[in-house]
C-alpha cells in the first residue's frame, strides 16, 4: 500500500518536472523531453528481459514450477515495456531523423529482442503439457537470449548509428545539464520501481494460485 | 578420455550412418529438401529476369534460399522419430549428447549435400562474379556448421510440440539473424574479392558462432531430449 | 543381490492426479505385475520407471549388492517392451539389432545379433525390411531389442498382445529366463497372465489408489 502510493506520487512529481523543471535539449528541442520515458522504458524491458532469463535457467536447475510463471510473467512484462519503448523510440527518431525507422543498432536490437519473445510465446502456445511447456521455452529462452551480444558486435558494422550518443551515453561523461539529470535519475529509478511493484505483485499472485491448488 | 571420445565418435557414427541408410532407402527428407531448394532458385531467377545484381542482392539471395530450405529440410531429423515413435527405443539406447552429435553430423551432411546441387545451380542461373572463391567456400561452410548446430537442437524442440508445422522457421528466425546477417556480408566480401585478412572478422564471428552454438546446445539437449 | 525400491511414486497430468505414493520392493528373482482397468496409469508407471517420464514425487532405485545404480546409467540395466515403442521399420530386423547394439556402445558382432534373432524365432526374417512385419512379430524383435544388453529389470508393457500360442511361450521362457539373473516388471489387463506371472501383484484403481496384494 505504501509502495503504491509513494511510486504514485513519485511518478507525478517526474511527470510534472520533465515538463516544467528539465529544460529543453541543446539541438534537439522540446522533443528531446521524451528521453525521460523513453530510456526508462527500454531499460525496464531489458531488466524484466534479464530476469526471465536468470528465471529460466533456475527453472531448468530445480524444476519447480513457479520459476516458469515468473519466466513467462517477465517475459510478457519485458515485451510491454519494449514495445513502449520502440513507439516512445520510433516517435522521437521521427521528429528528429526525419523518419520512424531506419536499423539503427539499437533498434534492430531491440526489434530482434521482441522477435524472440515473440517466438518464445509461440512455443509455449504451441505445448499443452505444463511441465515440457516450462522445460522447452525455458532452454528456448536460453538459446535466444545468448545471441543477443552477437547482434551488439555485428550491427554497428553494418548500420551507422544515429542514436543522440552525445547527450546519452555511457562510456563518455553525461553531458546533461544538471537539472536534466536529475529528472532522468528520478524517472529511472520510478520507473524501476514501478517494474518491482508489478513483480512483487505477480509473485503474490503466484503464491496465492500455488496455495488454492495445495487446498483443492 | 581417448577412448572415452572415440567410443562417442563411434556411437554417433551408428545413428549417422542408421539415418543416412533410412534417408536413402525412403528419401523421407532429402526429396523434399532439394525440391524446395530448386524452387525458391527457380523463383529468385525469374524474378530477377535479365537484370543486373549487384554482389549484396546476390549474398542476400544466396542466403535467403540456404535458410527457407534448410528450414524446410531440416526439421524433419527428429520429426521423424518423434512421429514413427522409434524416440523411446533411442532414448532408452544411448545419451543426449551422443543423439545430438548424431543428428548434427546427419544434418550437416543433408545440408552440404543440397548445397553442393544448389550453388553450382545458381552461379548456372544467376552467374554472379566471384572475386574469392575460396572464400567463399569457407564462409558457405561456416554458415552451414552455425546453421546446423542451431537447427538441430532447434528442431527437436518443435519435434515436442503440438503443432509441429510452420514453427521452426519462427523459432529459428531470431536466433539465426547474427549468423545470417554475418553470412550475407562475408558472401558479399567473397564475391566483391576481398581477401581472408579483410574479412577475417566475418569468419571469427561465424566461427564463434558455431562454437558458442553447439557448446549450449550439448549443455542443454538433456532437457529437451526427456520427456 | 539385486533391490528394486519403487518409493512413494505419484503422477499427475496438469494438476489432475493419475496415481499417488505407490510403495513397492522387489528382488531378484521376483515378478511384479501391474494390473487395473484401462486409464488407471499401468503404462504411464512402466514409463516412469524407465525413466521415459519424470514422476510429480516420489524416487525409484535400483541397487545391486547395496550400491545404488545413478539415475543416468540407468537405460544400461534396462529392458523395456512397449505398445508405444517401434523400431525402425526402414531397417531390417538384422540392422535394427545392430544399429542399437553399436548406438549402446556394446562390442558384440552379428553372430550375437543373429543368436538373439534366432531366440525370438525370427531367423528366418531377419532380412527383410520390419516395415513388412505382422504386428506379432514387430512384438518378438522389440523383446530381442529389450534382451540385448542382457538387463538386470526388464519392464514388459503387455508382453501377451498381439502373440499367437507359440509367441505366448516365448514369453513365458523369456520371463522364466530373465528372473534367473533379475527381475521383471509387467503390466497386464490380462487375468491369467496375473495368476501366471505374478509373485507380487500391484493393483491400480482409476482414482489413483493402489492395492497390493
Amino acid at each position: 500500500m505504501f509502495w503504491k502510493v509513494f511510486l504514485g506520487i513519485w511518478m507525478s512529481l517526474v511527470i510534472i518536472a520533465s515538463f516544467l523543471y528539465a529544460p529543453p535539449a541543446l539541438g534537439l528541442g522540446e522533443v528531446s523531453r521524451i528521453i525521460y520515458y523513453h530510456v526508462p522504458l527500454a531499460w525496464v524491458a531489458v531488466l524484466a528481459y534479464m530476469v526471465s532469463m536468470i528465471n529460466a535457467i533456475k527453472y531448468l536447475r530445480t524444476s519447480s514450477i513457479e520459476y516458469d510463471y515468473r519466466t513467462s510473467f517477465n517475459a510478457e512484462v519485458g515485451t510491454i515495456f519494449a514495445l513502449l519503448a520502440t513507439v516512445t523510440g520510433a516517435i522521437f527518431a521521427n521528429a528528429t531523423w526525419g523518419t520512424y525507422w531506419n536499423w539503427d543498432p539499437r533498434q534492430t536490437s531491440i526489434f530482434v529482442l521482441l522477435l524472440i519473445y515473440g517466438s518464445y510465446f509461440a512455443l509455449r502456445s504451441a505445448i499443452d503439457d505444463r511441465e515440457q511447456k516450462a522445460r522447452l521455452s525455458s532452454v528456448y529462452a536460453i538459446i535466444a537470449f545468448i545471441t543477443v551480444p552477437f547482434l551488439v558486435f555485428i550491427i554497428p558494422r553494418i548500420y551507422a548509428s544515429l542514436h543522440p550518443d552525445p547527450i546519452v551515453n555511457i562510456e563518455g561523461r553525461l553531458q546533461m545539464d544538471a537539472r536534466m539529470l536529475q529528472v532522468f535519475i528520478s524517472s529511472l529509478a520510478g520507473f524501476t520501481g514501478i517494474y518491482f511493484w508489478i513483480y512483487n505483485l505477480q509473485n503474490r499472485i503466484i503464491n496465492l494460485k500455488g496455495k488454492i491448488k495445495g487446498r483443492l | 578420455m581417448v577412448t572415452r571420445f572415440l567410443s562417442w565418435t563411434r556411437q554417433a557414427g551408428a545413428l549417422l550412418n542408421k539415418d543416412f541408410k533410412a534417408e536413402f532407402r525412403t528419401k523421407y527428407a532429402l526429396n523434399s529438401f532439394l525440391m524446395f531448394a530448386v524452387t525458391t532458385l527457380v523463383i529468385v531467377s525469374f524474378a530477377v529476369g535479365p537484370y543486373y545484381l549487384d554482389p549484396v542482392m546476390h549474398a542476400s539471395f544466396i542466403w535467403i534460399i540456404i535458410f527457407f530450405s534448410a528450414m524446410a529440410g531440416l526439421a524433419r531429423a527428429f520429426i521423424k522419430e518423434q512421429e514413427r515413435g522409434t524416440v523411446y527405443a533411442l532414448k532408452l539406447s544411448t545419451t543426449p549428447e551422443i543423439i545430438y552429435l548424431g543428428k548434427f553430423c546427419f544434418n550437416l551432411l543433408l545440408l552440404l549435400l543440397v548445397l553442393l546441387v544448389i550453388i553450382p545451380f545458381y552461379f548456372f542461373f544467376l552467374s554472379p562474379s566471384v572475386g574469392n572463391p575460396l572464400l567463399l567456400v569457407v564462409v558457405l561452410l561456416l554458415g552451414s556448421l552455425g546453421l546446423t548446430g542451431t537447427t538441430t537442437i532447434l528442431s527437436a524442440i518443435v519435434s515436442k510440440a503440438n503443432v509441429k508445422g510452420n514453427l521452426l522457421p519462427v523459432l529459428a528466425f531470431p536466433v539465426l539473424l547474427p549468423l545470417l546477417i554475418t553470412s550475407i556480408n562475408g558472401t558479399r566480401l567473397a564475391l566483391e574479392g576481398y581477401t581472408f585478412g579483410e574479412a577475417s572478422s566475418e569468419l571469427r564471428v561465424l566461427s564463434s558462432f558455431f562454437v558458442i552454438m553447439t557448446t549450449v546446445s550439448l549443455l542443454l539437449f538433456n532437457y529437451v531430449w526427456e520427456d | 543381490m539385486l533391490l528394486i525400491e519403487l518409493q512413494k511414486i505419484t503422477k499427475d497430468y496438469n494438476g489432475h492426479i493419475i496415481f499417488s505414493d505407490i510403495c513397492e520392493t522387489l528382488r531378484e528373482g521376483s515378478c511384479l505385475v501391474i494390473t487395473g482397468p484401462n486409464g488407471s496409469g499401468k503404462t504411464t508407471l512402466l514409463k516412469i520407471l524407465a525413466g521415459l517420464i519424470r514422476p510429480a514425487s516420489g524416487k525409484f532405485t535400483i541397487s545391486v549388492d547395496g550400491t545404488l545404480l545413478a539415475d543416468e546409467n540407468r537405460k544400461d540395466y534396462l529392458g523395456f517392451v512397449s505398445p508405444d515403442l517401434y523400431l525402425y521399420e526402414e531397417l531390417t530386423a538384422l540392422e535394427n539389432l545392430e544399429f542399437f547394439v553399436k548406438v549402446r556402445g556394446l562390442a558384440e558382432s552379428e553372430e550375437y545379433c543373429l543368436k538373439l534373432l534366432k531366440k525370438v524365432q525370427l531367423d528366418k526374417w531377419g532380412g527383410s525390411l520390419v516395415g513388412t512385419y505382422s504386428t506379432g512379430m514387430k512384438q518378438r524383435l522389440k523383446f530381442a531389442y529389450a534382451l540385448l544388453h542382457q538387463p538386470l529389470l526388464l519392464l514388459l508393457d503387455e508382453p501377451g498382445a498381439n502373440l499367437d500360442e507359440e509367441g505366448q511361450a516365448l514369453v513365458q521362457e523369456i520371463i522364466s529366463q530373465q528372473k534367473e539373473t533379475g527381475a521383471v516388471i509387467l503390466s497386464t489387463n490380462d487375468p491369467a497372465e496375473v495368476a501366471r506371472y505374478g509373485d507380487q501383484v500391484l493393483k491400480l484403481d482409476e482414482a489413483g489408489r493402489c492395492f497390493i496384494k
